[in-house]
């Protein structure tokens, strides 16, 4: 009883909370880092460096008027926004944050579930997040979420394709399909991923700024040409809660990429002897410091980089990226029957 | 075996549950003065004259298409990489007549130019 509920139902809430604030202090982030990279300031009022914007942002977005537009499907307009965030939460359930541990004189394990499929898993809710964008567009009625929306669910689906396939490269390292043994894998194997498979994690972070709407892929609300992207029409509460599945899947994308290329929890060189003192760190913080290493990747190259525009993204997705997968996943194969 | 997938039954729930309260409590909390014109679908001051769900370009369909014929055979590859050490080069051969019949496939969607966005 306490194993099968109890323990999952306190390790999910510690990490919704813990995914909410990030969430919230990520839009921080993001806000100060890119007035850094443009010689200003960013937000410095509310409390000192602007440190308490986030909480004043929640309380504003929770206490702003909500508008339901009079042409819009009511019911589908107020289902979009939750079934675009629901996924982009539940998918925490697989991700390894550490390995077991010893705590209060009871063995828990640093991730709420280890299923077998966990990565078919995760591919397979995220997709979900699309059908969230796609209902907002057509139930809002109006002509600049359609649009957007069915630029982002196009732009989404495309790159779906390459992340897919350099993923298959990653399962026959590893061998397995569960988050858990794929950190295991890299363990045993002396090596992270990203040095075995480099144009696999290339293609996996390029298709996760894309799939993710991020900049220079952030055509979905290119502000110049469609206003506000898909959720025009959304205020309030229900334009909070996309806000949130964006920045949820970001983090989603950077822990995936630090699970199957970077080694997750481990420790740098987790063979190493020599580096053993290292081990007084806990595991979990290597996992969160390499996911904030790419979360501020992410954050740099918007800051860096001008936007595609819509048919080089095409290309670049249809024609660059899937035939280096498809390329990448041969000479992996080839090259482990002959080392075998 | 299925007790694993329990916690993700939890989650859901969890998760579906706060999105839920959050739009009901909120609801509750917010001022609510609506008049004809902000209830108007946004379209730069104008008043909209048509229903905004109009024809819009093929190529988004065929980009569709393409996605489920490839995705499908991505997930194809997955018990194969799975046991893939124990296969090995009986199990790279047949993969690789797959992949040549999904490459001749490509190469004629981008030859018939279905991957050209104009």
């Amino acid at each position: 009883m306490i194993d099968t509920l109890v323990i999952p139902l306190l390790k999910i809430v510690i990490v919704l909370n813990a995914t909410l604030v990030s969430v919230t202090y990520m839009v921080l982030l993001e806000r100060k880092v890119i007035a850094w990279a443009q010689s200003r300031l960013g937000p410095m009022r509310v409390g000192p460096y602007g440190i308490l914007q986030p909480v004043a942002d929640a309380v504003k977005l929770m206490i702003k008027e909500d508008i339901t537009p009079v042409r819009a499907d009511r019911w589908v307009f107020t289902i979009a926004p939750i079934i675009s965030m629901v996924p982009a939460l539940i998918v925490y359930a697989v991700i390894p944050f550490g390995p077991e541990v010893k705590l209060f004189g009871r063995q828990v394990t640093l991730y709420i579930t280890d299923i077998n499929v966990g990565l078919l898993y995760i591919v397979s809710v995220a997709s979900v997040g699309v059908y969230g964008i796609i209902l907002a567009g057509y139930a809002s009625n109006s002509k600049y979420p359609l649009l957007a929306s069915l630029r982002a669910s196009a732009q989404l689906i495309s790159y779906e394709v390459a992340v897919t396939l350099t993923l298959v490269s990653v399962i026959m390292m590893a061998g397995s399909l569960s988050m858990v043994s794929i950190v295991r894998a890299q363990q045993s194997s002396h090596m992270w991923y990203a040095f075995v498979q480099p144009l696999a994690f290339l293609i996996f972070f390029i298709g996760g700024l894309a799939e993710t709407n991020r900049a220079p892929f952030d055509l979905p609300e290119a502000e110049q040409e469609l206003t506000g992207g898909f959720h025009t029409e959304y205020s309030g509460m229900r334009f909070a809660l996309f806000f949130l599945a964006e920045y949820a899947n970001m983090i989603v994308v950077s822990s995936v990429a630090t699970t199957l290329f970077l080694g997750g929890w481990l420790r740098p060189f987790p063979n190493v002897a020599f580096l053993s003192f290292l081990d007084f760190i806990p595991s979990w913080t290597w996992f969160l410091v390499k996911s904030f290493v790419f979360l501020y990747i992410f954050i740099w190259v918007r800051a860096t980089l001008p936007r595609y525009r819509y048919d080089q993204l095409m290309r670049l997705g249809w024609k660059v990226l899937i035939p280096l997968a498809i390329a990448n996943l041969v000479v992996t194969g080839i090259i482990k029957v002959m080392l075998l | 075996m299925l007790s694993s997938y329990i916690p993700i039954a939890i989650f859901v729930a969890v998760a579906t549950g706060f999105a839920l309260f959050t739009l009901v409590f909120t609801s509750l909390i917010h001022p609510s003065k609506y008049n004809k014109v902000k209830l108007e679908p946004y379209e730069c001051g104008i008043e909209p004259l048509s229903d905004a769900r109009d024809r819009y370009s093929i190529r988004y369909y065929l980009v569709a298409m393409l996605f489920v014929i490839f995705d499908v055979e991505t997930v194809f590859m997955f018990p194969w990489a799975v046991i893939f050490d124990k296969l090995l080069l009986f199990g790279l051969i047949e993969m690789l007549v797959f992949i040549f019949i999904l490459v001749v496939g490509y190469y004629y969607a981008w030859q018939k130019g279905a991957l050209e966005w104009v």
